[in-house]
């Protein structure tokens, strides 16, 4: 067993057992309701916390299945996240061909110069080739109505499901004298502090929370944020073992990674909210769709990815 | 030896339904909303727009397994029978109630119908006879959804709304979209006593409309 299988292996440990206090947690408020009774907000707390059991047990079986495994995850999870956005966003039959395009080309090709780690390519691959052909792609069919709609809106699809999320297994492919063949732990490092961020925003937002940023869009607040941007930073710097970060470092990453997730989930927010939807879809039991739960990490791949290229890698 | 083809048949129909299911729902995650009856195995009519070749493996593919092994599709028999392949997933896997449009062809449709019907089947039909290119969100229903209420009052008619198809697989194009596709299944309607062919056709139609989720654009 080598050292990041092993650093891996206690990560995922760790997380099993704030599941497992989690689980019981809900099985004691279970018992404590008098027999017969039903708690709709007990019921989706259980849910979600099978859900995370499955989502937890996927990501470390990836990860330790080293880069095929994590770029696999990815592009099942980006096909699931595109065809969500998708089906909210603004179509006609002019489009049929450049959306085939999206799903069954540009989709695969990005995670194979992810794949590939061909740096180059995967960073202009769909804000530049996509971006020009596409739109040229549904304009030779001839259907001016709501043409830049339609074209940017399928633009905004890619990048944000595709292009934001193949920035985490990308990762993989930085070449960071300190890690050595361990990157992996780095995806690690984001998704948990990413998600631990918004769950404590969240617990925090309900206790403390006051002052609403956007009070519109979501029930975000001040406090909450502040809050959760802290937990955030300590749980980072918690975990600066797996990362060539440092200390500070690592608490200036996390906190980093978890502001622009949190920014991210406004965003989503919005776009819900224009859509008249509250989830993306029902795929994952309690949670919504796979975009519901990954907005946040969606903003934050590539800011996480770009500042450890810049400042660690060779 | 007879007994075996049929065997290897009714087996082969089994499996071939499964994987159109499980392709189905791989590429548009389809899902049933039982929005106004619940998933009961109760015997049903089950009436749909019809946007698309793929709307009746759709429906078909969000049913449970026991609703679906008592649904039969009522299609015509010229696209079902048209080559062999066609007439496996016609006959064998969907067990469609097949109709002859051809107008030399002098059988009742309505016979087939209510043979089906009292034999205990449940049915998915498309009132509106043939797919809708339109921008209407249905075109006027046919007489047979009427026919069938007034024969067999006993039997809920359900409204079923398949969102998203005609992006999915418009006519004429030849890859389909990965959208996800949600099946509506609304309140039943039944013929009220007095109620005249076009009042309960006009009120049948709204229901299956009412279903239909608003335009995100």
């Amino acid at each position: 067993m080598t050292q990041t299988t092993m650093n891996l292996a206690l990560l995922s440990l760790g997380v099993c057992g704030i599941l497992v206090a989690l689980s019981i947690l809900g099985e004691v408020l279970r018992a404590r309701l008098p027999a017969g009774q039903a708690n709709p907000v007990l019921d989706t707390y259980q849910t979600r916390v099978q859900s995370w059991w499955t989502i937890v047990a996927l990501v470390a079986i990836a990860l330790m299945a080293g880069q095929f495994g994590a770029v696999l995850l990815s592009f099942f999870a980006s096909f699931a996240a595109l065809r969500e956005f998708l089906t909210l966003t603004t179509k006609a039959r002019a489009d049929h061909l450049s959306l085939a395009l999206a799903f069954f080309a540009v989709l695969p090709l990005q995670y194979l110069f992810v794949w590939m780690g061909w740096h180059s390519m995967f960073t202009v691959f769909i804000p530049v080739y996509a971006f020009l052909v596409l739109p040229v792609v549904s304009a030779l069919r001839g259907q001016p109505a709501r043409f830049l709609i339609r074209v940017a809106e399928t633009q905004w699809a890619l990048m944000i499901c595709v292009f934001c999320l193949s920035h985490v297994p990308a990762l993989l492919s930085l070449d960071i004298p300190q890690m050595g063949d361990s990157n992996v732990l780095l995806i690690a490092f984001l998704i948990l502090v990413v998600q631990f961020g918004d769950l404590l925003e969240y617990w925090f937002g309900r206790r403390i929370g006051k002052h609403r940023i956007a009070p519109e869009l979501s029930p975000k607040t001040r406090e909450g944020m502040i809050a959760g941007l802290l937990s955030a930073a300590a749980i980072g710097a918690a975990l600066h073992w797996i990362t060539p970060f440092g200390v500070l470092g690592a608490a200036g990453m996390a906190a980093a990674a978890s502001l622009f997730g949190m920014m991210g989930h406004l965003v989503f927010a919005a776009i819900k909210r224009d859509r008249g939807v509250r989830d993306w879809s029902h795929l994952i039991p309690g949670q919504g769709g796979v975009l519901n739960q990954l907005d946040s990490v969606l903003f934050a791949a590539p800011v996480f990815y770009h500042l450890t290229r810049y400042i660690w890698a060779t | 030896m007879k007994s075996l083809m049929s065997f290897a048949r009714a087996f082969a129909a089994n499996i071939a339904g499964h994987a159109l299911r499980l392709f189905a729902l791989f590429v548009t995650a389809a899902r049933a909303d039982w929005r106004g009856v619940g998933p009961e195995p109760v015997q049903r009519v089950y009436y749909a727009n019809h946007t698309s070749n793929g709307d009746l493996p759709m429906i078909w593919a969000v049913l449970p397994a026991a609703l679906r092994r008592q649904t039969r599709p009522v299609a015509a028999a010229d696209y079902w029978l048209k080559n062999r392949l066609r007439a496996f997933c016609g006959r064998d896997v969907f067990r469609g109630v097949l109709i002859d449009r051809r107008p030399e062809v002098n059988d009742n449709p309505m016979d087939k119908i209510l043979a089906a019907l009292d034999e205990g089947s449940s049915l998915i039909i498309f009132p509106e006879g043939k797919r809708n290119m339109t921008d209407d969100p249905l075109l006027p229903f046919k007489s047979g959804l009427y026919n069938i209420a007034k024969a067999r009052p006993d039997v809920d008619l359900v409204p079923t709304w398949v969102a998203n198809l005609n992006t999915i697989m418009p006519k004429g194009e030849v890859i389909p979209l990965p959208l996800i596709c949600t099946v509506t299944f609304g309140a039943p309607v039944h013929v009220a006593e007095d109620e005249t062919r076009e009042a309960f056709l006009a009120r049948a139609g709204q229901a299956l409309a009412d279903l239909r989720p608003e335009d995100p654009a």
